[in-house]
């Protein structure tokens, strides 16, 4: 039976709860000295990355082997892929192999998406070009409901505002967490110079606006993206140093910000482009506990996915034909 | 040119079409009334020899068209054949029997060949592995271009004057984006009463684009092909075509913002023509929802409203023709993440098929409309003699017998064409093109290659 997580959008709500509270249980189990379930004994969960992304293959790793998968790790550098095999063939080797689960990390949007219709095991999507990251988004609900929303099983982030900063148009982090966050109940303002933002924009679940400074006394929450390198070339804005001083948080910004808010970032940073050092190493920064959620979260949803029972996510990413224009 | 002369295999027999209806003058969308006439046709050395009831000729062979509808022979102003170069994707002979089979009697050969056709060599190559398939009249475009490099013009006038009398012009996959060369190339084919087919996107607007900018792209993280790039060009060009006078097609027509200002255009008298697909007039980007490349395609699929406004424009003729475009790609280039796939869908076999769903089923166009848009049309922008002439006595024997009242049937991909990318597989499409006649020879009876 086909079962994969490839879109945020893909989660109710109850289907996010379920996952967020599984973490919750699944969170004690760091602090024991074991940090082992046998619940995927025997199970074959297969880390198939095509870009370099150390820290979410570590955590995905940690993950399965937490839970007793067997974990193989297949990383497009000195694989058949370097030499031309298709993403095609790559899945259907896979498949031969008997892989349970398959994480995708891929730099073409819809990547993990034709990936579920070759394979038989479940696909989870560890970030598809810029397109979604949804466990991203899982464990940035989890840090959240943690810091502000006591944590509570079956508590969603209810009027919190989240305000998302910087690219948004190249990001699969933002994709994924306007989807995740609008459903749990939080109120997403996406903060962007307005080159950096979908031109349909206006049909996301989310607010808009241009001036992060006025948005900053209003945030419970500050989610800083990356700048990526090749951007900063290719006339989104006019220079780093104009995208720091209008964009990036600083001291100064941070300040403006309410007592209790958050500072959050996906990693990996740009220190002194989108944020300071001393915010992100202020106590305000949830950055090094995201990662660590990152792991439990994942477990989950491994664990949802493959081991246990009542996973409400979406069976095919068979997508509903539309209808012809009439 | 002047159509291919009937070679000895395809003369002798003489052919009495028996009770075909014949969409006729005043016959009115949406109204009940039929004033097509119900009739004998007569086919014989290559024309239409007699039209009337109750005809008799001993010899002639024998069909029965009764329900059936009598149109020129389509006529395709946009076909890739591929040959030379990707015979792997389609050969001459390939594509045009994918052609008969849905009806045309002559497509335009895009230049975007291996080498291009930017030389009478190519063109002449091209033209006679037309005439040798016999499917249909194979007319090249050359390349406005040399090597599509979009930097100094190809021998257009050697090409014009070759033996494949080539007077379409086209750099289609690319645009020819310098304003200047656009100038000159429209202003220097005027001695030939030549015409550039511009495929109208600005590269830099759409550099690594994926899918038309909106809310797909946005929500599916794909490139957008924002429409302005292609109303930008098309505005530029209109205006390029007043200034020297000189005749303007425009490939491809994708948004309701290129049909305001080829309308605008038209208002003022000047010399520009445009076509559309037939999956533009029926599909829209929410198809990209599953990634499945069958639906990537340059320029891309478009919103509801932009299929609507398409459908307007052909129907009151700002937009003149369909032309299908007809792409074919081999399986891997569309078995692979949406960004890496080919750009393109084939057409031949299934315009018809659409149009009729699009367009007539709608009320927008009856029979007659759809013969003026599919044959009489291109023929005449595409400059050829011999094609795309209202069925009477005396005009060429190409046509086409359609059956309006087959059941709708799902398109299945497997057809002559070497490549299986049509967008439409699975799709219930009414209709089923019966029979095609080139110059009084049939190349396609009861649905299949004769």
């Amino acid at each position: 039976m086909k079962r994969h997580l490839i879109s945020a959008a893909d989660l109710s709500r109850a289907d996010a709860l379920l996952i967020l509270d599984t973490a919750e249980e699944l969170a004690g189990l760091a602090d024991r000295p074991i940090k082992k379930l046998p619940t995927l004994r025997g199970r074959t969960v297969v880390n198939l990355f095509y870009e370099d992304s150390t820290r979410t293959r570590i955590s995905f790793e940690a993950a399965a082997k937490r839970l007793s998968a067997d974990v193989i790790n297949f990383s497009a550098k000195g694989s058949s892929v370097a030499k031309g095999e298709s993403l095609k063939d790559t899945a259907l080797t896979l498949e031969a192999m008997g892989a349970d689960a398959v994480v995708i990390r891929h730099g073409a949007s819809g990547a993990a998406h034709r990936l579920a219709g070759w394979v038989r095991g479940s696909v989870l999507n560890a970030g598809d070009g810029t397109h979604e990251h949804p466990t991203q988004a899982l464990l940035d609900a989890f840090t959240i409901r943690r810091r502000l929303a006591s944590g509570a099983r079956g508590a969603g982030l209810d009027g919190l505002r989240v305000t998302i900063v910087g690219d948004v148009l190249h990001s699969r982090v933002a994709r994924s967490n306007v989807l995740l966050l609008s459903t749990l109940g939080a109120e997403v303002t996406l903060a962007a110079p307005p080159t950096l933002l979908p031109h349909a924009v206006a049909s996301w679940p989310c607010a808009v606006s241009y001036d992060l400074d006025s948005e900053l006394p209003k945030s419970d929450v500050v989610m800083m993206l990356r700048v990526q390198q090749e951007r900063m070339t290719a006339a989104y804005f006019p220079s780093v140093r104009e995208y720091s001083r209008r964009y990036g948080l600083d001291v100064a910004r941070m300040a403006r910000l309410p007592e209790h808010a958050i500072v959050m970032h996906p990693g990996p940073m740009n220190r002194g482009v989108e944020i300071a050092a001393e915010v992100a190493d202020s106590v305000r920064s949830t950055i090094v506990e995201q990662v660590a959620n990152g792991v439990t979260t994942r477990m989950a949803v491994l664990y949802l996915l493959l081991g246990g029972t009542e996973f409400p996510a979406t069976e095919v990413p068979a997508t509903e034909v539309p209808a012809v224009a009439r | 040119m002047a159509g291919n002369p009937p070679t000895a295999a395809e003369t002798p027999a003489r052919w009495l079409i028996r009770g075909v209806t014949v969409p006729g003058h005043g016959e009115v969308p949406g109204n009940g009334e039929q004033r097509s006439r119900v009739t004998d046709m007569l086919l014989g050395g290559g024309s239409i020899t007699a039209i009337g009831s109750g005809l008799n000729h001993s010899g002639a062979r024998v069909l029965d068209a009764e329900g059936l509808i009598a149109l020129p022979g389509l006529v395709d102003l946009h076909t890739h054949l591929r040959e030379p170069g990707r015979e792997d994707a389609e050969t001459v002979e390939t594509g045009t029997a994918a052609a008969a089979l849905g009806g045309y009697t002559a497509v335009h050969a895009m230049a975007n060949t291996d080498p291009v056709a930017d030389t009478a060599g190519v063109v002449e190559q091209v033209w006679r592995l037309g005439r040798t398939a016999g499917h249909c009249d194979v007319q090249p475009v050359g390349a406005v271009t040399s090597g599509l490099a979009g930097a100094r013009l190809a021998e257009l006038g050697t090409m014009a004057d070759s033996a494949a009398r080539v007077r379409v012009f086209s750099d289609d996959g690319r645009c020819v984006s310098d304003p200047l060369l656009m100038r000159r190339a429209l202003e220097y084919v005027k001695a030939f009463d030549g015409v550039i087919a511009q495929h109208a996107q600005d590269p830099r607007l759409t550099e690594g684009a994926q899918l038309n900018e909106g809310e797909m792209s946005a929500r599916l993280g794909l490139a957008g092909w924002p429409a302005v790039a292609e109303e930008a060009i098309i505005a530029r060009d209109c205006l390029l075509a007043a200034h020297v006078g000189s005749a303007l097609h425009l490939c491809h027509v994708s948004t309701a913002g290129s049909v305001e200002i080829i309308r605008w255009a038209k208002s003022k008298g000047w010399p520009v023509t445009a076509e559309v697909t037939p999956h533009h007039l029926l599909l829209t980007d929410e198809f990209a929802a599953g990634y499945d490349p069958v639906f990537k395609v340059n320029p891309p699929l478009r919103t509801g409203a932009d299929v609507a406004e398409l459908r307007r424009a052909l129907a009151d003729g700002t937009i003149d023709c369909v032309a299908t475009d007809h792409a074919p790609h081999p399986v891997e280039a569309k078995e692979t993440e949406w960004a890496e796939a080919a750009f393109g869908m084939t057409g031949l076999e299934t315009a018809l098929r659409v149009v009729h769903q699009a367009m007539v089923d709608t009320g927008l166009l009856d029979w007659r409309g759809v013969a003026d848009r599919m044959s009489v049309r291109p023929a005449r922008i595409g400059r050829l003699t011999g094609q795309g002439i209202p069925l009477a006595v005396g005009a060429p024997a190409n046509l086409t017998l359609y059956d309006p009242a087959a059941p709708a049937e799902a398109v299945v991909p497997a057809g002559a064409s070497k490549s299986r990318n049509t967008p439409f597989a699975g799709m219930e499409l009414p209709g089923r093109v019966v029979a095609t006649f080139l110059r009084g020879a049939p190349t396609v009876l009861d649905g299949k290659l004769a």
